[in-house]
């Protein structure tokens, strides 16, 4: 390949020779791309047609590659995007809504927070170790380039059934990618979910989250502006790694998957680390008109992004682009996906003092290329045009698709009386042990939590707090999803993941104030799971408006399936929330004994409990069957504003939510997470407390537990009552053991659930036993 | 007399033990570039802080031993400038050979991060004449790299010149392998220069310094430099 000498500030006058000689018709020996060559890109037919038609002439190689990519279902939400406009986007607090890298939301202060969460599914199975890692490294980036430094990152992971060969192997590998990615950036991993289910198998899901915090006005843009200015690459140098990574997560899997493992990414942390410093430094300045990270489809998505919104044109030199290794075409270096890279676009004529401050972060930096009028997207390399494309009719020609879509049947509600009872104490400890339940800390001993010095609610509790540092303001934030629910019926399961994250802020006092989604499913094209992709929307919509929780960034994954099987719908949903004042905070642990435990909601139906698709009918008796609890959002809004306020009054610092497992499994984590034990105070001559298996394990929404002086108690039912909120005395904290008064056995000690509980994981992870429990 | 602490690329405790030392002195530490070659004027602490100087990349600290600040670092403490060194900053200062011994990967070979119980045995120093010998604290870990190992010959040296800072033990202050979370020779956490004027450990004391953090088992260490010192 000739090179050409290289003048990376490319001045105005060379721009003018530039213009002379664009050519106008196809170009360069890039040999032409046949319908054959489109349809492995992914392209249809007719979608091919259309590029036909709007480009008047058949696509290069590179210019097939750069369109393939662009209307990928990954890069365009082609299925998705005429459901996601359904979805509540405004509240007064809410600055920036879907369409940028990241949701920005007002904490007051003339401060903001920003935050997204994004999937790395294929990857992260192809390859766990690189797919989760450079999950965090991406998601850090769009965070970054809205101009927040990232204060802390979640994560929700779903394996296959533990019995499965390779989940193991698959779980260690990606949480060491997490963990080894976050903690060298310096960014704390503070909360998440994991989740085990056969669904998962072949198509595990790594869904991970960075909030950052930045200045109201320091909020940047990836909107291009001003003709002839710089555009600037920023970062690693770029490599083959990741080479159709977008269009690999548009497709199903199959027996060749493996054979991917070249299109997954490389992080490197540590280059991220400097990126992240020399881009805040930058940022500090008024140098920067607009800044978008390389993250899918790497150079092509970014430039063409950045141009389309400005409505500009582009011209890239691409013998500027920092490389790695000799001999990249123009079709590599467009559509690589090498990590830790950031595309700028600078006010001319400060080129130099940008470059300084990367030359300080030992980190590349290069102008390649400029804004131009053109609405076109020119590249160069060589002495050749390799690409020229017309941006505007491009972006206008996105296919969408108004896919076909039936609802599937809803499974029957069944009457928990029908449900078969064990002993409360079996129950119990199948429970606490089961893989979705029992202790995570195998996990986050893992990732560095406390990094950054504000962490103020560590993994376990309902949901992690981080403050605003140097303020007493604190940033609550959880990821919630029960894929068991979504299993049942999409649309409940949809709004319950929004509930469920409602109530985690809430619980630990903060005010919840918006979400971003990551919906996970199968195959689009297939009308069942359009299906649920249409349900769990409207489900996240009602939840959305009834709790006035909007909805500021998020990320579909489609394809999660595998030789024809689909995982079950998982809509993620991670929610922020924030603390007025950090003093004023709930936890989960008993804080000490003779203290009244009150449970706030009531079960449906006002007495027993909801057990379909309850981990109690999964685990305990091997079903997976049945409606999921309803969501009453009127009963969820009454209970939290109730909770919140007590917290907020500071008149409670003992709050647990009930989720999975249901009532025991909340008051179990309560004692094991303080040493002190309780009884339960159930008197089983009341039909309130019948049938009782399904009182200590339904999984019925809207609920909490607190526990409160004796003093109090009085005052506090009376309150209640006055907001209709229903609230129960049903034990007394105490002592070191979990009994249920009027069963005549012993009860369980707080010890021997702490061992249950803390067991599980390591056990399996050293690759000991038969896994217990987890039928599926 | 001021306090720097280094920053390395990589680094990523320096903002938290600055806050650590500004909560103890009321007095802003200055932050120094790891391709600076010389102290500023005044300095009478110098903070090595954790992260992952260089990525780890090779050994965790070996890069950063060999920055141009070190250089500076290394004949200053020659002449008796004391150094705290903590996390990656212990491991740098093994390196350059400030402090003796290594840190290996850890026995599980997994980074671990949680809270430790580690035993103060020495009080007789600049960094730890706040606390009370043989007083168990509690302190977070955060490492891949913290099993301390060091040869016969030095580990006697350790003994004899009463050089181990802090042990790692259980919360009634025994040491057991149960209470050593990464497989340190006899538990070490830390240990000191001979003439005590440096210190290096793997805990970190600047996450333990401000009460809604947890606890403040490790702002006496602060306190104590900043008496001592400033």
């Amino acid at each position: 390949m000739r090179s050409r000498p290289r003048d990376p500030r490319l001045t105005p006058r060379r721009k003018a020779f530039v213009k002379m000689r664009r050519p106008t018709q196809p170009f360069s020996s890039d040999k032409c791309a046949t319908q054959a060559i489109a349809a492995e890109h992914g392209l249809t037919s007719e979608e091919y047609e259309r590029l036909l038609k709007v480009l008047g002439r058949v696509p290069n190689m590179t210019e097939l590659g750069i369109i393939s990519v662009l209307w990928s279902e990954h890069c365009s939400y082609k299925s998705s995007k005429r459901w996601l406009k359904s979805l509540p986007n405004q509240a007064p607090w809410v600055l920036c809504g879907p369409g940028e890298n990241a949701g920005v939301i007002d904490i007051g202060d003339e401060q903001v927070a920003i935050f997204k969460m994004e999937s790395h599914n294929h990857p992260s199975y192809i390859e766990p170790y690189q797919g989760a890692a450079t999950g965090v490294g991406g998601i850090l980036r769009d965070v970054l380039a809205m101009g927040a430094r990232p204060v802390a990152n979640l994560n929700a992971l779903r394996f296959g059934n533990p019995k499965n060969p390779r989940t193991r192997y698959l779980l260690a590998k990606v949480v060491a990618g997490i963990g080894d990615y976050g903690n060298c950036v310096g960014v704390p991993t503070v909360g998440g979910e994991i989740n085990f289910h056969s669904t998962y198998n072949e198509n595990i899901l790594v869904n991970t989250m960075t909030v950052g915090v930045a200045a109201r006005d320091r909020i940047f843009s990836s909107k291009a502006e001003g003709v002839g200015n710089p555009v600037v690459y920023v970062g690693a140098k770029t490599g083959r790694d990741g080479v159709h990574g977008a269009t690999m997560a548009s497709a199903e899997f199959n027996a060749e998957t493996v054979d991917k493992r070249p299109t997954v990414q490389v992080g490197d942390p540590f280059t991220k680390k400097r990126l992240i410093e020399a881009c805040l430094e930058l940022m500090a300045t008024d140098v920067i008109v607009a800044v978008q990270d390389m993250g899918a489809a790497g150079l092509t998505s970014s430039s063409f992004e950045m141009a389309s919104k400005g409505g500009l044109g582009i011209d890239i030199d691409l013998d500027q682009v920092p490389q790695r290794t000799t001999g990249l075409t123009a079709y590599e270096l467009m559509l690589s996906e090498t990590q830790e890279r950031m595309l700028i676009v600078l006010q001319l004529g400060q080129e130099t003092r940008a470059r300084s401050i990367f030359e300080k972060w030992e980190i590349d930096f290069s102008v390649i290329g400029h804004l131009t009028e053109s609405n076109r997207m020119i590249l160069r390399q060589g002495s050749q045009v390799v690409a020229d494309l017309p941006i505007d009719s491009l972006v206008h020609a996105t296919p969408e698709y108004h896919r076909e879509w039936y609802k599937s049947k809803s499974d029957i509600i069944f009457r928990s009386e029908e449900v078969p009872h064990r002993p409360w104490r079996d129950s119990l400890r199948i429970l606490i042990s089961c893989p979705d339940i029992a202790s995570k800390r195998w996990v986050y001993e893992q990732y560095d939590y406390m990094v950054m010095g504000d962490t103020i609610q560590q993994p376990g509790g309902n949901a992690a707090v981080v403050r605003v540092h140097g303020t007493r303001k604190g940033l609550a934030m959880t990821t919630d999803c029960t894929p068991r629910y979504c299993a049942g019926d999409a649309r409940t399961g949809g709004a319950q993941a929004v509930a469920e994250a409602w109530r985690n802020l809430t619980a630990v006092g903060a005010t919840p104030l918006a979400i971003t989604d990551n919906l996970n499913f199968g195959n689009p094209e297939k009308a069942d799971v359009m299906g649920q992709f249409r349900e769990a929307i409207e489900g996240i919509r009602e939840a959305c408006q009834a709790l006035n929780f909007p909805v500021v960034s998020g990320n579909v994954s489609f394809y999660n399936e595998t030789s024809g099987r689909h995982i079950i719908p998982t809509p993620t949903i991670g929610g922020v929330g924030l603390m007025v004042d950090t003093a004023r905070m709930a936890t989960i642990g008993f804080k000490s004994s003779q203290e009244a435990i009150l449970l706030i909601g009531d079960p449906i139906g006002g007495r027993g409990g909801w057990l379909g698709r309850s981990l109690y009918m999964r685990e305990v008796l091997g079903r997976e069957d049945g409606a999921p609890p309803e969501v009453n959002l009127y009963n969820e809004r009454r209970n939290g504003d109730f909770i919140r306020g007590l917290i907020q009054d500071g008149l409670i610092v003992t709050c647990h939510d009930v989720s999975d497992g249901g009532l025991l499994v909340t008051l179990a984590e309560m004692a094991m997470s303080s040493g002190i034990g309780l009884i339960v105070s159930l008197d089983s001559s009341q039909a309130y407390f019948q049938p009782m298996h399904a009182w200590l394990f339904g999984e019925d929404q809207g609920r909490y537990v607190i526990t409160v002086a004796e003093v109090l108690v009085d005052s506090i039912l009376r309150e209640a009552a006055g907001r209709g909120v229903p609230v129960r005395r049903i034990g007394t904290t105490g002592g070191d053991i979990l009994r249920i008064e009027g069963t005549g056995d012993i009860g369980i000690s707080v010890a021997e659930l702490k061992f249950l509980s803390e067991s599980w994981l390591p056990v399996y992870m050293a690759g000991g036993a038969e896994v217990a429990g987890q039928r599926s | 007399m001021k306090v720097a602490v280094v920053v390395f690329p990589g680094s990523n405790c320096d903002r938290d033990v600055a806050v650590a030392l500004e909560r103890s002195s009321g007095l802003r530490p200055l932050m120094l570039w790891h391709a600076e070659t010389d102290l500023p004027a005044g300095v009478g602490l110098v903070v090595v802080p954790g992260g992952f100087s260089y990525g780890d990349y090779l050994r965790a600290g070996a890069m950063a031993a060999r920055a141009p600040i070190m250089r500076e670092i290394l004949a200053r403490a020659g002449e008796g400038l004391p150094v705290l060194g903590i996390c990656n900053g212990f491991q740098i200062l093994t390196e350059v050979g400030l402090l003796p011994g290594v840190l290996m990967s850890n026995a599980t070979l997994r980074f671990i991060c949680k809270d430790v119980f580690v035993r103060v045995e020495s009080s007789d120093s600049c960094f730890t004449e706040r606390y009370t010998d043989k007083q168990v604290i509690g302190l977070p870990i955060a490492h891949h790299a913290g099993n301390y190992f060091i040869d016969d010959d030095g580990y006697q040296r350790l003994l004899d010149n009463e050089q181990v800072a802090f042990r790692y033990c259980g919360s009634d202050g025994t040491t057991s392998p149960l209470g050593n979370p990464n497989g340190s020779r006899d538990h070490i956490a830390g240990v000191f220069s001979r003439d005590r004027r440096i210190l290096g450990l793997m805990p970190h004391p600047e996450r333990q310094a401000d009460p809604q953090l947890g606890g403040s088992d490790g702002k006496p260490l602060f306190d104590s430099v900043v008496e001592a010192l400033l």
